[in-house]
């Protein structure tokens, strides 16, 4: 221990003089100073830490009886330390002779002839065992992922560290002991069989090839793929924003590794390591194709992707980007700008978002520009907005590891977040005290100081029982309050109604609860809020985030490390993509565009007169189009025909267009209604800026040619503007960033070139040279005076809920291995092998109730439409509540939800309807108790 | 390659992944904790209530005691196959026999027929009666020795073996032979008490063991005012743990002073704990000494609600087989609930132990001296000794003796003096051959060297150690390399796997001393590695033996493997 107080070690390593930082290990300082020092169960990565179980980097310490193992062994001043003594070369010799003993034959089958492992009995030179075999375990491939080859394995324990420690999946454990010690999953099952949720982080941490991504081998587990080339970029799934390796063969995805970014610390989720290969599906598009004259649009109407000539013909890209312009110009000149609309995607690059808008604001001539931010966050941003002047996170996920207290609410992040998730629970393990919030049960349960199952939509009652709780008491920060915020005085007075003891019945929890909880948040030295979409896709969604606002606010707990406000962000570009103004209220920046000032600004930056009204949102537009007011759309990359609530009418208004234009990889459900439906580049295949959750700016890179004849979107994008009469010239995405970081302060001091050196920058940053700030707010609000605003938020009922006939409530929301619409992850191998159809979750009650078996199937039937699909019996699930992921079109859980808007963010309320769940198919058989 | 998204061709998944929890099994498991605690430092404890209740633990309790403790499936799995006295039975497997004999084939037992048990007893019990081999059981005086469920039988026959299976009998509290009335009748107590009055400094205590030379009489011998003093430096809350999992083969005599006198043992650890201001003690016990565990579950509640341990809390934790938690840091870590793995020093106990707090860990019989030595002063303890060395020593003794059983001699005797002077001298027929200083781990030594003196710090230089002092006395019907063999395989069943030098390596050498003849050359190589680069002391000691026999039995190496 006598290096942990902050002071420099001197000490002798192989008769040299030399010093380690504090903590510095002897294996760090060799590696640092030159010398290798074999290893195997240590991994020098983020998160590792030494276990020096293996005795492969012994060294020789003077004065001591035995040797050290230099991995876990810091050093004392003075001591003496020898690393390539005989007596060390001999013993870290032997260990691998120990081992490779039992290892497969090399040539014939070592699962990986080039492994970590193997690499260093060639550097060491050991080529033979002298030592008599053991029996060892049978090959198991039971997951579509993962190949295990427990024959390799030599138990250095590193996969139960990645498991354990690093994602705190907690699956893989080291069984029995001695010789008969075994990596096992949960019960020693097959991994397939197992918990395990696939994030890989086994495989990327395992030295021998014993775990493999199943890509790699071939029938005999012997693998058989190497990269030739490797490409880093970032991940095109959730908001997180993982930064990850392409690993290339003949230009396809071979696998992908976890790199050591500022949000991910080189971890993945399954479908960041997994879940690539939707690039290379055959349903691709690949080239641009025109709908069949005479061919009618019929709502509903189901199109095989694989065969789309039912519909559509093949065009040049001239032919179609005439027709795809001509159609649009033809409303826009005959109907006026607003009878257009475009919806952009998060899915995007920043680049690609922010010329989309401006398209629509130059080229079209309308704010009617949107995305799915409007589905998800909606009325998180509205709140922010008005509390604090700010839509983006006030502070990085990552900062969970400062805070004492971490309160995660409506958000199911293992399954949604799963990296950030990773960091909750690391957290959680070192102490700090886990608070989670929400009607179903989850994986951080397990992990929660409280976990407050509330009822469904009491969010409200159940969050200014708190505020009660923390007023009454004077549990607050007076003088954070009086610095930092008005309204606090309205707020106190309009809380005082809420005791515990009356909200408790409301919300379900009990009254000590609510008042323990809202005393560890106040009291907490650093407290940070979480939230997903259980908080904001609400018709009251604003006012739930309005009183997590609050909370944070009057406790002080904002502006600190290990403070904050983080609306867990959905997508990995929606943050960057409504920064870029695909919102209809805001330019780039979130600048309205109602006011005149701004307006002249944007006018002269992009040389045209601009529309002074805000335009309409996701579901406005829907029924515009039912109103005849919008004609034409615009859609790059979303699916408003799986993601709208009340799909009927969503699919019937697109429909209804007369010009409808898509943009996307695959004919998804909404390029059925396609006029031109055009190929686009996938992640992978383009280069461009993307903006997480932890308002850092990530660089992604082209790593694979574009299929057939897809073309990069904003090039795209500019061919239908120039078509449409605007005189664009970009020849490469960072002259389109250059242009809009130019007209967003918030990206000051961040230079394309910039992101490209250090792959990611978080804003805002005070300078070139200096990093961006992981925390704001520490002085004040971006609000006049500085001072962040307290709004009181009333108790509103769910706008629909149960009764006699449709008696349960519906909530839907989304799977750890599907991703939005599924339009990606359903093409993909493994996640599609991993959930493969539709299912409805419900408690083990509710299905005996039912009188059916898990596994049967029900159908599930709101006000507004029907579906059928299978039960999944699942304990996280409270009785009277029936779970339906929206991503499977073959039972469409937006056919059922509810399109009611909350009136500030107009987000739908897709977490809470009425609806009836019936058995259908065989009779239903009687329960057995 | 994919179908069409949407085609449902594939049956979902009924369940979340994995093993669900069978709300039957939640209710058994919830039922047998009762208010117990849920913490993780427990789940030993949980699993010895459904291993005792059920005879086994099924997947679905298993799945259930991880539900209702917070813990993952894979953290409760680990733990229950890692300890030789818990049976994991998984869904579609069938659950043992309601009866388990274990037959203790440590050398001791070994020797006195252990290996005829195994072949004969399955005829005489029939297939309803499961047969296990098993490690020392501490009764190595009265070898062989068999545990039915974990009632053991001395001197071990089919027949008697059969009768006990049939009594159907269980363990019950033993009666100690000086009980806590009589203890304190007898002035028991008194120290304490003068203690917790403020009669007693620490300071005096404390330099009363040092002038004692008492050391620690696990086997590593470290002073034990030492120890106490650097505990008391290290920042509070301090803990105590006393090392009651005497396993090294051979050793009982931390089972003779309980059986005996247990109160002169917990006095003198509540005395320990007022020295260092342990917040609180946890006894851990082996789990082959239940009668034991039993009996000081009432004292302790005895002495309790005398109000003697006040100063602190006592926690009684048992083992559940496995001689690696004998490891002073292995067993903090399966007082933690969990594997019992050795940690790396440093840090040591004493700075880092217990849930991470200072730690002051002492062996049962250390702690059973402290009262005389300072009744009686440190100069009675000192006074005993022969060849320089000071104090007494409690060897264990047996083999090929007439009376064995645990000794109380000067330290430094020889072990020639032992056998004649203590022992009665050997056994009919048996000629004095070699002998085993120190337990499995201290090596062999031949007769020539019977007269070195037993101690601490005094057999080193010949490879071997006198540790906890279990001497096993071998005659010329013994096989030395038979002997080793046994030995070594002992130590690749008790590995607990951590490292390779001792897991791979234990295993090996099982295999190439188990074949003729004996590769000396990669042998050699192979105890070096061992000895140089295994985390704990199990591993670096499970090559003595093994060199003992290339040291000083070079003859037997040319006779074939022997048997008994």
């Amino acid at each position: 221990m006598s290096n942990s107080n902050g002071q420099r070690i001197t000490f002798t390593l192989d008769g040299r003089e030399v010093t380690a930082a504090p903590g510095e290990t002897i294996w760090q300082v060799a590696q640092r100073l030159g010398t290798e020092i074999p290893h195997l169960c240590y991994l020098p990565e983020p998160g590792y830490r030494p276990d020096g179980n293996c005795r492969a980097c012994m060294v020789e310490v003077e004065g001591e009886r035995v040797l050290a193992a230099s991995c876990i062994r810091t050093p004392t001043p003075g001591m003496k330390v020898k690393s390539a003594s005989e007596r060390a070369k001999a013993s870290r010799k032997m260990v691998f002779e120990l081992l490779l003993a039992d290892q497969p034959d090399r040539e014939t089958e070592a699962h990986d002839p080039q492994s970590k492992f193997w690499a260093w009995t060639d550097r060491m030179e050991i080529a033979t065992s002298r030592f008599p075999e053991r029996a060892m375990p049978a090959s198991d491939r039971s997951h579509p992922a993962m190949a295990v080859n427990l024959d390799a394995c030599i138990q250095c324990n590193l996969c139960v560290r990645a498991c354990r420690e690093v994602q705190v999946n907690d699956v893989i454990g080291m069984a029995g002991r001695g010789a008969a010690e075994k990596i096992v999953f949960d019960f020693d099952d097959p991994m397939g069989a197992s918990t395990c949720v696939a994030c890989g982080e086994c495989v990327q941490a395992c030295p021998t090839g014993a775990l493999m991504p199943a890509t790699l081998v071939d029938a005999k587990n012997v693998r058989n793929a190497y990269p030739d080339r490797q490409v880093d970029s970032v991940c095109p799934y959730c908001g997180v924003g993982c930064q990850l390796t392409y690993n290339i063969k003949d230009d396809k995805l071979l696998y992908v590794t976890g790199r050591n970014g500022p949000a991910n610390e080189s971890r993945l989720c399954v479908k960041g390591r997994f879940g690539f290969d939707y690039v290379h599906n055959p349903q691709r598009l690949t080239q641009p194709m025109i709908r069949k004259d005479g061919v009618p649009k019929v709502a509903n109407e189901v199109i095989d992707p694989s065969n789309p000539w039912t519909h559509f013909r093949t065009a040049t890209w001239e032919e179609a980007l005439d027709r795809a312009a001509q159609g649009l110009k033809k409303i826009r000149d005959s109907k006026g700008p607003r009878a257009l609309a475009g919806f952009g995607s998060a899915k995007g690059s920043n680049e690609e978002a922010y010329l989309f808008q401006k398209l629509v604001r130059v080229g079209f001539g309308s704010n009617n520009v949107d995305h799915c931010t409007r589905l998800c966050h909606a009325s998180s941003v509205a709140a922010l907005m008005e509390g604090v002047g700010s839509a983006a996170v006030s502070a990085t996920f990552n900062e969970c590891k400062n805070s004492d207290v971490i309160v995660v609410i409506g958000a199911n992040p293992t399954e949604n977040h799963p990296v950030a998730a990773t960091f909750f629970k690391n957290a959680a393990k070192r102490g700090a005290q886990l608070i989670v919030m929400d009607p179903r049960g989850q994986a951080l349960k397990r992990h929660a100081a409280h976990m407050l199952q509330f009822k469904n939509g009491t969010d409200v009652a159940m969050l200014n029982a708190m505020l009660n709780v923390i007023v009454t008491e004077k549990l607050y920060d007076e003088q954070y309050i009086q610095t930092y915020t008005e309204g606090f005085a309205t707020l106190a007075e309009h809380v005082k109604q809420f005791t515990p003891e009356e909200m408790a019945p409301i919300c379900g929890i009990d009254a000590d609860v609510l008042r323990t909880v809202a005393r560890k948040f106040a009291r907490a030295e650093r407290a940070i809020i979480f939230w997903g979409m259980g908080v904001s896709q609400h018709s009251h969604g604003t006012d739930n985030a309005r009183c997590l606002i609050a909370l944070a606010l009057i406790c002080g707990q904002v502006g600190r490390p290990g403070t904050g406000l983080h609306p867990l962000r959905g997508q990995n570009n929606v943050q960057g993509a409504s920064d870029a103004g695909l919102i209809p209220m805001f330019f780039p920046d979130y600048k309205s565009v109602e006011n005149g000032d701004i307006r002249t600004k944007f006018e002269t930056a992009w040389g045209t007169k601009l529309d002074p009204q805000k335009g309409l949102t996701v579901v406005e537009i829907m029924d515009a189009i039912h109103h005849g007011d919008i004609n034409g759309m615009y859609i790059m990359g979303e699916n408003p025909a799986m993601s709208d609530p009340d799909l009927n009418h969503a699919r019937e208004a697109l429909a209804m267009l007369d010009h409808l234009v898509v943009q996307d990889l695959f004919l998804t459900e909404t390029a059925v209604y396609a006029d031109v439906v055009l190929p686009a580049s996938a992640w992978p295949e383009k280069d461009g800026t993307v903006t997480n959750t932890n308002r850092q700016v990530q660089m992604g890179r082209t790593a694979l040619p574009l299929p057939g004849e897809a073309k990069l979107d904003w090039w795209i994008t500019q061919e239908i503007a120039r078509r449409m009469g605007v005189d664009w010239n970009y020849q490469h995405p960072s002259e389109i960033y250059t242009e809009m970081a130019s007209l967003m302060p918030a990206l000051n001091n961040i230079s394309w070139e910039r992101v490209e050196r250090q792959n990611s920058v978080t804003y805002p940053s005070d300078a070139p040279d200096k990093p961006g700030r992981d925390v704001v707010f520490a002085d004040g609000f971006p609000r006049p005076g500085g001072m962040a605003k307290l709004v009181a938020a009333k108790l509103i009922p769910p706008a629909e809920t149960p009764d006699a006939e449709y008696p349960m409530i519906l909530t839907t929301g989304r799977q750890l291995e599907h991703w939005h619409t599924g339009a990606m992850t359903r093409r993909s191998t493994v996640l599609d092998a991993l959930e493969p159809t539709a299912v409805a979750s419900l408690s083990r009650g509710q299905i005996a109730k039912l009188g059916i078996e898990p596994g049967d199937m029900v159908r599930v039937t709101t006000r507004r439409g029907s579906v059928e699909l299978t039960a999944r019996q699942d304990d996280a699930v409270p009785d009277g509540v029936v779970f339906i992921p929206f991503a499977f079109v073959e039972a469409a859980a937006n056919l059922l939800t509810n399109p009611v808007l909350d009136p500030f963010g107009k987000i739908p309320e897709f977490k809470y309807c009425a609806a009836r769940v019936e058995p259908i198919g065989a009779i239903p058989r009687v329960a057995a108790e | 390659m994919n179908d069409r998204p949407g085609s449902g061709r594939r049956r979902p998944p009924k369940t979340p992944k994995g093993r669900q929890v069978d709300p039957r099994a939640l209710d058994d498991v919830r039922a047998l904790l009762g208010d117990r605690p849920r913490q993780r430092d427990l789940l030993i404890e949980h699993l010895h209530l459904i291993q005792d209740r059920y005879g086994h633990l099924s997947a679905a309790h298993l799945a259930a005691l991880a539900q209702e403790m917070k813990l993952a499936l894979a953290e409760v799995y680990e733990v229950a196959t890692f300890y030789a006295h818990f049976d994991v039975v998984k869904e579609g497997d069938a659950p043992p026999p309601t009866v388990t004999v274990r037959v203790c084939d440590s050398l001791s037992c070994a020797m006195a027929g252990a290996e005829h048990l195994v072949k004969d007893l399955p005829t005489k019990l029939g297939a309803n009666v499961r047969i296990l081999r098993a490690p020392c059981m501490g009764a190595c005086d009265q070898a062989p020795v068999c545990a039915v469920g974990h009632l053991q039988v001395k001197q071990a026959t089919p027949e008697n073996v059969a009768t006990a299976v049939k009594s159907g009998a269980h363990p019950h509290a033993l009666k100690p032979e000086t009980d806590y009335d009589t203890y304190q009748a007898k002035g028991g107590y008194r120290l304490l008490a003068d203690c917790l009055n403020g009669k007693q400094t620490r300071e005096t205590i404390i330099k009363a063991v040092d002038d004692a030379g008492l050391r620690g009489l696990g086997g590593a011998g470290f002073p034990t005012g030492r120890k106490w003093t650097l505990v008391r430096q290290q920042p509070a809350p301090r803990l105590m743990a006393v090392n009651g999992d005497e396993g090294e083969p051979g050793t009982f005599k931390d089972r003779h002073y309980l059986e005996r006198d247990p109160h002169r043992f917990l006095e003198g650890m509540l005395i320990a704990a007022w020295v260092v201001e342990a917040a609180d003690i946890y006894i851990y016990l082996r789990d082959e000494y239940p009668e034991i565990r039993l009996m000081l579950e009432k004292e302790i509640a005895t002495i309790e609600k005398a109000g003697l341990s006040k100063h602190t809390r006592l926690h009684l934790r048992r083992g559940a087989g496995a001689y690696i938690c004998g490891e002073e840091s292995a067993m903090i870590e399966s007082i933690e609930g969990k594997r019992g793995l050795p940690r790396h020093r440093p840090p040591y106990v004493a700075q880092v132990g217990l849930f991470g707090r200072p730690t002051l860990e002492q062996n049962v019989e250390t702690l059973y001296w402290v009262r005389d030595i300072i009744e009686r002063g440190a100069q009675w303890f000192m006074s005993h000794g022969r060849r320089d060395r000071k104090g007494v020593r409690s060897f264990s003794v047996s083999g090929r003796v007439r009376n064995p059983g645990v000794k109380l001699a000067p330290a430094g005797i020889s072990v020639r003096e032992l056998i004649d002077e203590f022992c009665g001298g050997m056994q009919p027929g048996h000629t004095f051959k070699a002998y085993l200083p120190g337990g499995a781990s201290g090596g062999i030594l031949p007769e020539s060297m019977a007269d070195l003196p037993l101690d601490f710090g005094t057999l080193e230089q010949y490879g071997c150690f006198v540790g906890s002092h279990a001497v096993v006395i071998l005659s010329d019907r013994d096989d030395i390399k038979a002997v080793a063999l046994n030995l070594m395989r002992f130590f690749e069943d008790e590995s607990c796997g951590q490292c390779t030098p001792c897991r791979v390596g234990t295993e090996k050498a099982v295999k190439l001393m188990a074949k003729a003849p004996w590769d000396e050359a990669l042998l050699d190589e192979l105890s070096s590695t061992m000895r140089d680069a295994s985390i704990c002391g199990l591993g670096q000691a499970a090559p003595n033996p093994l060199s003992c026999v290339f040291k000083y039995f070079r003859d037997e190496l040319k006779k074939p493997l022997g048997t008994w």
